[in-house]
């Protein structure tokens, strides 16, 4: 069997080496992208660790100074938990029907595309400037204060187009056959789309929905200018600064002291923690209801 | 939410025929359509919006600016009287967010070839989530590691570099430090990886199996495949891949703010502390604005918005070019 190798003439030295070095290059790419991962992760949990307490979880920093022992995140985790709440509530409904008109009414209409096409460009709306509008207009121009609903404005800004893009590649998966066995049924479109499309592409639409909740938690930029930075516990979302995770890290990190940096990490760590279970979670759903197509 | 359900009631009222009878079906057909067709033109609409807010809310603090805002390298909009300009902004922005575009192509189509053509088969499902993974980590940790991990480390590197590349200006100055336009051009450079390598990773997967064949039953090497038929292939889709990565790495604010120290004016020497960009300038300056201050902030975050507009516009293009060659 190694005759016709030989036969044929065996590759170059010269291009047999270029081959190898291009696959060292190759690999050497993959490990320059693995070691910051790597490093990021295991400095997030070490120093996370430290403050990864109880009292982390169960008191706010309110009345501390950066040098004080103690303290926690629990008025940014309630914040952080309630700003995405309402983001959600505000962008999915909006994003969905956005997603529907897309494929089910746009077709090749002109306004559809342009729909399309800005809802590509509203992706790469830089968050800070989804922050600066939501502070232009709320609070300038409606003369309301800083506020955690403010902040799930600016947030949901951000969240309507990645939802947008998600529903919109889902619905396009269910197969027109169940659309026209619908419509053949004498069934409206409307009840179609309500009860027989959207419920056939629901799995998809929770995993989108949850990897961009996973997204814009951990925005910061915009929540600076919308939410402000407080100390104190503030359930409330429509009056008052409140606090968010991010913000926390934010705050915390500014101030030299270890105390304040040891509880930055802890922040860090326990943010990256909810994210990758919204991660992982939304992957589960998506593997468990893989669309099995015909 | 008033304007679509304004929507709403005018499709309806257009639609509804007088001495017609509506079946509880047309009825909820129209209002669903309505619905949806109002959610679409929302999207058109908040764009508007923000455009709209940014100029209106811009422009007091642009009449009270003493310095030109276009060639300006101050940035003093709390003072009496406010000065500001972008110059050192724009600089700040710009060379950042190109170096670290300089830094990710290349590893990213490394990492797309990787996964696409040189791992195990059943690991790069696998291998592909772990660079996604890359992705999913908050910018504020990005900048928290940047600043507390990887500057001490760049410490070291950025003196190697005014060593031995001293001599290209960019790369010169006495005091090479770690809270530098390069140590926030590499945080950056990681940020962007995943946004370039998955995209470029979709499009080498895409290359029709005939031509990879046709090139490996030629007697060409991996190597000699993947230049004559995948990099062909795919050069507009890295292209567009890059350019998203580009406008992402211009927006990005908090992993810039925290990893850069400030300074006023423009220095070219990138290896040296201080700089400052739109997008950081707005996070850190905000807290103590003024309302021209404010006004000053937004005047910069619309320059910021026509930028990225322009830049992920024309990124779409080149992605959506592509796909009519398909």
């Amino acid at each position: 069997m190694s005759s016709p190798s030989t036969s044929l003439g065996s590759v170059s030295a010269g291009r047999k080496i270029k081959d190898r070095l291009v696959q060292g290059l190759v690999y050497l790419a993959f490990a320059l992208a693995v070691i910051p991962l790597v490093s990021l992760l295991w400095t997030v949990v070490k120093h996370g660790a430290k403050r990864f307490d109880a009292d982390f979880f169960g008191h706010s920093m309110n009345g501390l100074a950066g040098k004080d022992a103690g303290g926690g995140a629990y008025h940014a985790i309630i914040g952080t938990l309630e700003q995405v709440l309402i983001t959600s509530v505000i962008a999915v409904p909006i994003a969905l029907l956005a997603a529907v008109y897309l494929v089910e009414y746009g077709g090749r209409s002109r306004l559809a595309k342009v729909v399309s096409f800005f809802v590509d460009v509203m992706t790469g709306i830089p968050s800070i400037v989804a922050g600066l509008f939501v502070l232009a207009l709320w609070l300038l121009t409606l003369q309301m204060g800083f506020s955690g609903f403010a902040g799930a404005l600016s947030l949901a800004i951000l969240m309507i187009p990645t939802v947008i893009r998600a529903a919109e590649e889902m619905l396009k998966l269910v197969p027109n056959d169940l659309r026209e066995a619908s419509f053949a049924l004498g069934v409206p479109r409307w009840r179609t789309i309500c009860f027989v499309v959207l419920p056939t592409a629901l799995p998809g639409i929770i995993t989108g929905v949850m990897l961009a909740v996973a997204r814009v938690m951990g925005e910061t930029a915009p929540l600076l200018l919308t939410i402000f930075i407080t100390k104190a516990i503030n359930t409330d979302p429509f009056t008052g600064p409140q606090g968010s995770l991010p913000t926390f890290i934010w705050d915390q990190a500014a101030d030299p002291n270890h105390n304040a940096v040891d509880r930055a990490w802890t922040g860090a760590l326990v943010l990256i923690l909810i994210i990758m279970l919204f991660n992982l979670v939304a992957r589960l759903v998506a593997r468990a209801y893989k669309p099995t197509g015909r | 939410m008033s304007s679509q359900s304004g929507v709403d009631a005018a499709v309806g009222a257009r639609h509804r025929a007088p001495g017609r009878r509506l079946s509880t079906g047309q009825a909820g057909d129209r209002i669903f359509a309505g619905a949806a067709r109002g959610s679409g033109i929302l999207v058109l609409a908040i764009m508007a919006a923000i455009a709209v807010f940014l100029v209106w809310k811009a422009i007091p603090a642009l009449q009270a600016n003493k310095a030109n805002f276009l060639t300006s390298q101050d940035w003093n909009p709390n003072a009496t009287p406010a000065k500001f300009g972008i110059v050192q902004l724009a600089f700040g922005t710009v060379v950042s967010s190109a170096l670290a575009l300089i830094i990710a192509t290349p590893v990213a189509i490394g990492i797309a070839l990787f996964i696409a053509f040189y791992s195990p088969r059943k690991l790069s499902a696998g291998l592909g989530y772990v660079v996604d993974l890359l992705a999913a980590v908050p910018s504020i940790v990005y900048g928290l590691w940047g600043l507390l991990v990887l500057a001490p480390h760049m410490d070291g590197v950025s003196k190697i570099l005014n060593t031995v590349l001293g001599w290209i200006p960019f790369f010169g100055g006495d005091s090479p430090g770690k809270n530098s336009i390069f140590t926030a051009s590499v945080v950056l450079a990681i940020m962007i990886l995943p946004i370039i390598s998955s995209i470029s990773r979709e499009v080498f997967l895409q290359v029709p199996r005939a031509n990879v064949e046709a090139a490996l039953a030629l007697g060409a090497t991996r190597w000699e495949m993947i230049r004559l038929s995948v990099l062909p292939y795919g050069r507009s889709g890295v292209i567009g891949a890059s350019m998203l990565g580009l406008g992402r790495a211009m927006g990005e604010t908090i992993a810039v703010a925290m990893v850069l120290t400030f300074a006023p004016g423009v220095n070219v020497h990138i290896l040296e502390d201080g700089g400052n960009t739109f997008a950081a300038n707005i996070a850190k300056s905000f807290g103590e604005a003024t309302s021209t201050g404010r006004g000053a902030l937004i005047a910069s975050g619309l320059v910021l918005f026509v930028i990225t507009l322009v830049v992920n516009m024309a990124a779409r293009a080149v992605v959506a070019r592509r796909k009519e060659f398909v």
